[in-house]
């Protein structure tokens, strides 16, 4: 193993004897050209709805939940799909996003989530997940699309305008701490999460 | 005598009506286009007054969907004990087994933030009359009983008086 090493080492090591630095360079970077088109095609495939549903567990729950609501169906038109909101955009925090993503992979594997019922156990685990990370990044997500600055308030009904231009404003609150649920059903709730409890 | 007239000049719109209605079958041209009669006007098919003009075979074209009245006014209750209508829009709201988007404000214990009129205390008594923590289990739903306004034109005018209105009324 060892030897091996040190005979690829030594090659790599030799200044070529056949090709050309020109060829070399231009090969090398062609290379690079290829391989870095084809990661980042890879990547953006991975950030599909269409990916993204091609999973039973994400088509038949979280899926189907979002195609009533505002983010899927609208009078404009505009719309949002998985990744919009579930994966940053910025390139490092897209990669580390991708990376944590591996349980995914993991969870899909071993089916964690694999039926109805399992879902529904563990889906507030994962909301909360969400939640975090939204509550972390100031809700990043959301921002991307609605930006603050642009908000006309005078154009929000009075309940709007009063929330927005109070806890909003002062940074006190962030869009995920109001707005949860907006794009899937809300998990049973614990109690004390001041959020609309149902009675037991 | 009142009544005699009224009846009177009912037959004399139906009469009317009829003669129009006859007049204008007359004057309509005689079938003689290979194109077939659009099926709402056709002659005969049985309709039903309360679906318009669509015959029974087919489906009637919906309505368009109003947009709820959303500038948080609270409404004057036309009655004693009438559950106040919502002033704001609920589209997509979620009330289910896991969670009560309109208890997300209106529970007692939000409403200091979200400075909504809080769910009445008789929400939280069961049937018993006992007080509970939380709302009842029978008042959880509520829009069986609390609905959103459109700003439509009513269709049938509303003689509907309340009872301070009759009460001033029987004073002059």
């Amino acid at each position: 193993m060892l030897n091996l090493l040190k005979r690829y080492w030594t090659v790599i090591r030799r200044p070529s004897l056949h090709f050309s630095l020109g060829i070399l360079v231009l090969g090398g970077f062609t290379a690079g050209v290829i391989f870095w088109g084809g990661f980042n095609t890879a990547m953006e495939f991975t950030n599909t709805e269409q990916f993204c549903t091609s999973c039973h567990e994400m088509r038949d729950n979280v899926y189907a939940e979002l195609k009533t609501t505002i983010h899927y169906s609208n009078r404009s038109g505009v719309r949002a799909v998985c990744s919009n909101c579930h994966v940053p955009h910025n390139w490092t925090d897209k990669i580390a996003r991708k990376m944590q993503a591996s349980k995914e992979v993991w969870g899909k594997v071993f089916g964690t989530i694999d039926t109805p019922e399992k879902f529904q156990a563990k889906r507030l685990e994962l909301a909360q997940h969400e939640w975090a990370r939204m509550k972390a990044n100031d809700s990043l997500e959301c921002r991307n699309c609605h930006n603050y600055d642009s908000m006309d308030f005078t154009r929000q009904s009075v309940r709007a305008q009063t929330m927005h231009s109070t806890y909003l404003a002062s940074k006190e609150k962030t869009c995920i701490d109001c707005h949860k649920g907006i794009a899937h059903h809300l998990p049973a709730m614990p109690n004390g999460s001041g959020l609309g409890v149902t009675p037991r | 005598m009142n009544r005699l007239l009224q009846r009177l000049s009912a037959t004399l719109c139906l009469g009317l009506a009829l003669a129009v209605g006859t007049a204008q079958a007359d004057t309509s041209p005689a079938p003689t286009s290979p194109t077939p009669p659009t099926s709402t006007m056709t002659k005969g098919a049985f309709t039903d007054a309360a679906r318009g003009p669509t015959a029974l075979t087919e489906s009637t074209k919906p309505p368009v969907l109003g947009n709820a009245v959303n500038d948080d006014q609270r409404r004057t209750r036309n009655y004693a004990m009438q559950p106040p209508i919502i002033p704001h829009r609920v589209d997509g709201y979620q009330v289910d087994k896991n969670f009560n988007k309109c208890l997300d404000c209106h529970a007692r214990a939000n409403t200091g933030v979200s400075q909504a009129v809080p769910v009445s205390i008789t929400h939280y008594l069961d049937r018993q009359g006992n007080v509970l923590a939380q709302v009842s289990t029978r008042r959880y739903f509520c829009q069986q009983c609390h609905v959103a306004q459109d700003a439509v034109k009513p269709i049938v005018d509303n003689t509907f008086q309340d009872v301070d209105t009759v009460i001033q009324r029987a004073k002059h």
